[in-house]
């Protein structure tokens, strides 16, 4: 049976009807001949919009790829890097072999790169971790993971690491990019994730920008923004960053303000909506908990810092080895005493501080304060990329709360997702150094208990502290601590904070052998030991979920080169090295008798659940290299082992199938239906008849409204480094550009990084456009071209520089300086010098 | 070096008698042979390319490059610059590529007679392109005939 697109579209449609009312449709098999094209259905590999796409494929290869017309989140669009998709596999430089540093035929750290087989890289990988674990125990391994995994390819790692090799030291790289945004939800609301969806944009009278690029970084989005504004004269839009960037093209209130001072800002908004009697007191009453939190909790650098040292909350070992305090401990106060904290975050003293002028600040706030106004806020890494990014979340939130503009159409304060699984793998599925699945973390003893026993291992298996973050991780690693490093679908040498002084030591420290999964020969792969040669996006049956909580799948299109395998299948083939008597304590295998001889492959993935699907229920047509190699059907294996974690709990998923006709469905999905806006009535199955709102992630089902000032960032500009620096993306480039440089006409759009820098700024050093300076910082210098004009205008006194470019190193010059709850970097904030190369 | 052409990597490797691929015989990043460590050599200066013809596409739905310098473009709430050329009452007596019927629909397939909003912004999916010459040989291949 041949299928054009067109008949494609047709069936899926009806597919995805039948599906979205609870039924399951026959899967349709889509034969591919010769001279036709297939086309099948995947989610964008990008950003955390989540875009749908139609891949077409002849002869084994995609040929082409089109936006979706059918998906809800674009209707057909794509932004640029979302038309070239089909070119990102085919880059020459493809890693066709795992390739490991060889001398005289043998593993040295100094050798030189060679060809090796699985079976050898295995080997030495094996040896590794046996000398780690013998050495230094669990602790001395550990792996950095990837808001791009896929769903499963999160899952198996986080098993094998949690529950296997027992250590907690796993971490995404999304602890880059929204752990702030976790932090934030959890804090308020005791759940994570949005509780509105993309279809705020349809329903919004105003809309805020908080540090969030969305004309480049959510192309997507920003189209239904602008459909939106352009549509509706009487739509407004705000747009706050510390420089001026596309997404001003559509501002009616442009805001430029000082660096941190949005914290300032997000106050003043609150006092403001106080003082002018705006409060919906009514809604507060009901649903809200006030509290204040402790304020001196440093920056997240080393112990040795001067920041650090006279900390009283930061929580690192103090003079008698015990922590100083808590960096998230707050305690209950009344509405009166939150008043009286935000009060003296007046228009003058906030304008001040923010070089903001008071006109401006007003008419921000009162598109809050107006109780006709519908708000949507939007915001990326300018709020979560901060030291104090878990506080500009919990601050947004403070004034959707005050005024009750929360979960109901248009009314939106929306965190919006960098990576395209940030959500749906990084934090849902727990591949963070202290989270289990579910929003379930590994320091309470009932959340550990309900993994053991969902995984079926003994009480006890999975070990009750955090593990190493990313920054952490990165120290550890210098540090000789962690001696074992298992990195995946990420360039976290390139996009790390601090590669001079932390990540580039820690890698070649003789004492770490490091692992890169990669389809090419990132940076990150070149300055490993071993590389790992991997498939990417439709070469495997995959699985994203997008920040409205969007859960989308994709069948394997093409066969990946050479000897490329998955993420998933590394994890999966290299636990069958390990039996557990290897890996756990002699105690703990007592405890499971029935487990004793078992490798790891064998307690962990064909423990029943992992292996309950037939490889025959795969689709027809299509390949599905893992599971034909290990003779089940893996990816539905895992996902429905891993389902039920949520399911009852407010994270319910649909059964496995469906999200193959479906495109895509919003968490909750209970009785087959998503959900759109959580925690009303009406909207959100878990809110009681009767309740109206409720905020049931807290046991008491109330939100909370936190006070908490405006504190300095951690480096500022001074006479001699004398700019600030803020990091970013640009629209053509994907992250660390490993896949868009390697697509000709991305690459040739924006070629080399360029530091944008205002006019007079570069004047006032003898620079002119186009010439090439030294950017240095305390950390470290890279050369490149001054851009005046273009995109990004900034204001004096502020430089921008992308991180995309291998050979311009924007990370050399930032600062490993964290927000101290969320442990994220804050890549916005450093102080540096230009000077003329 | 970084940028070996397919024909001259061919040419190496039957003169040195080597069979297999040794493009895969070695790790080396889009920095080149420049440690992390080290500083990277900026050779390149890219100027926009030169005014030329149509590009042509790669497959169908492919939005066209642009072919010509958009220095000075402004696109505001107001006045959208490439629109002057490229709209359906413009693009005839300016020679321009018109724009697609596409871009008049809406997100729910409605036709406007002006330019739909969603598509307002046209460089979140058409851009220019600098003289740089690729980092790496890309091997996609068009679709043998062209499906639907």
């Amino acid at each position: 049976m041949k299928l054009n697109r067109r008949d494609f579209i047709k069936a899926n449609a009806a597919a995805a009807a039948i599906s979205a009312a609870g039924l399951s449709a026959p899967t349709t098999a889509v034969a591919a001949g010769s001279d036709e094209i297939r086309w099948d259905k995947a989610a964008c590999r990008f950003c955390g919009t989540g875009c749908g796409v139609l891949v077409g494929t002849q002869d084994g290869r995609v040929v082409a790829t089109q936006g979706d017309p059918d998906a809800p989140v674009n209707r057909g669009l794509n932004c640029i890097k979302g038309y070239f998709l089909s070119k990102i596999m085919y880059g020459n430089d493809r890693l066709k072999t795992p390739m490991l540093r060889m001398k005289d035929g043998k593993y040295d750290k100094n050798g030189e790169f060679a060809p090796v087989t699985w079976q050898q890289a295995f080997d030495i990988m094996e040896l590794k971790v046996r000398e780690t674990l013998k050495k230094k125990g669990p602790n001395g391994l550990a792996m950095f993971g990837s808001g791009q995994w896929t769903i499963w390819d999160g899952y198996v790692a986080a098993k094998l690491m949690k529950a296997g090799f027992r250590s907690n030291n796993i971490d995404p790289n999304a602890r880059h990019c929204m752990a702030s945004a976790v932090a934030g939800f959890m804090r308020t609301f005791g759940i994570d994730e949005p509780m509105g969806c993309y279809d705020d944009l349809e329903h919004a009278d105003a809309f805020v920008l908080w540090g969030s690029n969305m004309a480049e970084m959510h192309p997507i989005l920003w189209t239904r923004l602008t459909d939106r504004k352009l549509s509706n004269k009487n739509v407004k839009v705000a747009v706050l960053s510390t420089f001026e960037h596309r997404s001003y093209e559509l501002a009616d209130i442009p805001i430029i303000f000082t660096p941190q001072t949005d914290l300032a800002i997000l106050n003043y908004i609150a006092n403001y909506i106080i003082q002018n009697g705006k409060v919906n007191q009514a809604f507060v009453d009901k649903h809200i908990n006030f509290k204040k939190s402790a304020t001196d909790i440093g920056y997240g650098l080393r112990p040795t810092h001067a920041l650090e040292k006279d900390a009283t909350s930061n929580g690192y070992p103090g003079a008698d080895g015990k922590p100083k305090g808590d960096t998230g401990k707050s305690e209950p106060i009344t509405f009166d005493d939150y008043k009286k904290f935000v009060s003296e975050y007046t228009a003058e003293k906030v304008s001040k501080l923010s070089g903001v002028p008071e006109k401006d600040l007003k008419a921000l706030a009162e598109l809050y304060a107006d109780p006709k106004i519908k708000v949507t806020s939007f915001w990326t890494m300018g709020f979560n990329q901060h030291t104090r990014g878990t506080w500009a979340n919990n601050l947004v939130y403070n004034i959707h709360l005050l005024t009750g503009k929360i979960s109901e159409p248009g009314n939106s304060p929306f965190s919006l997702t960098g990576q395209p699984s940030a959500c749906g793998t990084a934090r849902e599925v727990g591949t963070f150094s202290h989270r289990l699945p579910a929003d379930m973390v590994v320091m309470n003893p009932e959340h550990r208990k309900i993994s053991e026993q969902l995984w079926k291992l003994p009480e006890g298996t999975i070990p009750d502290k955090p593990g190493l973050h990313a920054v952490a991780m990165a120290r550890a690693l210098k540090d000789g601590k962690v001696n074992f490093y298992w990195q995946q679908c990420n360039n976290n040498l390139q996009a790390g904070p601090n590669i001079n002084e932390e990540l580039f030591p820690g890698w070649r420290n003789p004492e770490t052998f490091i692992v890169i999964s990669d389809p090419y020969p990132t940076i990150s792969a070149a300055s490993a030991d071993l590389v790992l040669p991997t498939a990417m996006w439709v070469e495997k049956e995959g699985a994203y979920g997008n920040a409205e909580r969007r859960t989308q799948f994709w069948r394997q299109q093409v066969k990946p080169p050479g000897e490329s395998r998955s993420d998933m299948w590394q994890v999966m083939e290299f636990s069958k090295r390990f039996k557990v008597e290897d890996v756990w304590p002699a105690e703990l295998v007592a405890k499971a008798p029935a487990l004793k001889g078992r490798t790891l492959f064998d307690v962990l993935f064909a423990n029943g659940a992992v292996d309950k699907y037939k490889l025959s229920e795969t689709a027809e047509g299509f390949d599905n290299d893992e599971s034909k190699y290990f003779g089940f059907y893996v990816q539905k294996g895992l996902f429905e082992e891993y389902a039920p974690f949520g399911r009852g709990h407010g994270h319910d998923l649909a059964p496995f199938d469906t999200y193959h006709q479906a495109r895509g469905l919003r968490w909750p999905v209970v009785d087959g239906k998503e959900t759109l806006w959580r925690f009303r009535e009406g909207y959100d199955p878990y809110v009681k008849k009767g309740e109206g709102v409720a905020f049931y992630g807290h046991k008491d089902r109330k939100a909370v409204i936190f006070a908490l000032p405006y504190q300095p960032p951690a480096e500022s500009p001074d006479k001699e480094y004398d700019m600030w620096l803020c990091t970013g993306r640009v629209l053509e480039h994907w992250h660390t550009g490993t896949m868009t440089r390697r697509v000709p006409e991305l690459y040739k759009a924006f070629p080399d990084a360029v530091v944008f820098m205002h006019p007079d700024d570069a004047k006032a050093r003898g620079l002119q456009r186009g010439m090439e300076v030294k950017v240095a910082s305390r950390r470290g210098e890279i050369r490149l071209r001054v851009e005046t004009r273009g995109r990004n205008k900034p204001p004096r006194g502020l430089v921008f520089i992308p991180f995309f470019d291998a050979s311009r190193l924007a990370n050399k010059l930032t600062l490993d300086a964290t927000c101290p709850i969320s442990k994220e970097t804050d890549y916005k904030k450093c102080a540096v010098k230009v000077v003329r190369a | 070096m970084r940028f070996i052409p397919a024909l001259g990597l061919a040419a190496a490797l039957l003169l040195s008698g080597i069979s297999g691929v040794s493009a895969q015989e070695m790790v080396e990043s889009l920095r080149g042979d420049v440690p992390v460590n080290q500083l990277s050599k900026n050779d390149n200066m890219f100027r926009p390319e030169r005014d030329q013809d149509l590009i042509p596409r790669n497959f169908q739905k492919q939005p066209p490059l642009i072919p010509h310098s958009v220095k000075g473009y402004n696109i505001t709430q107001n006045f959208n610059k490439c629109m002057d050329c490229h709209s359906k009452e413009r693009a005839d007596e300016t020679g321009a590529t018109k724009v697609a019927k596409s871009h008049y629909l809406d997100r729910d397939d409605k036709k406007h007679s002006n330019i739909s909003p969603r598509r307002y912004f046209c460089m979140q999916c058409h851009v220019p392109q600098f003289d740089a010459k690729p980092l790496v040989e890309n091997t996609y291949k068009p679709a043998t005939k062209r499906g639907e």
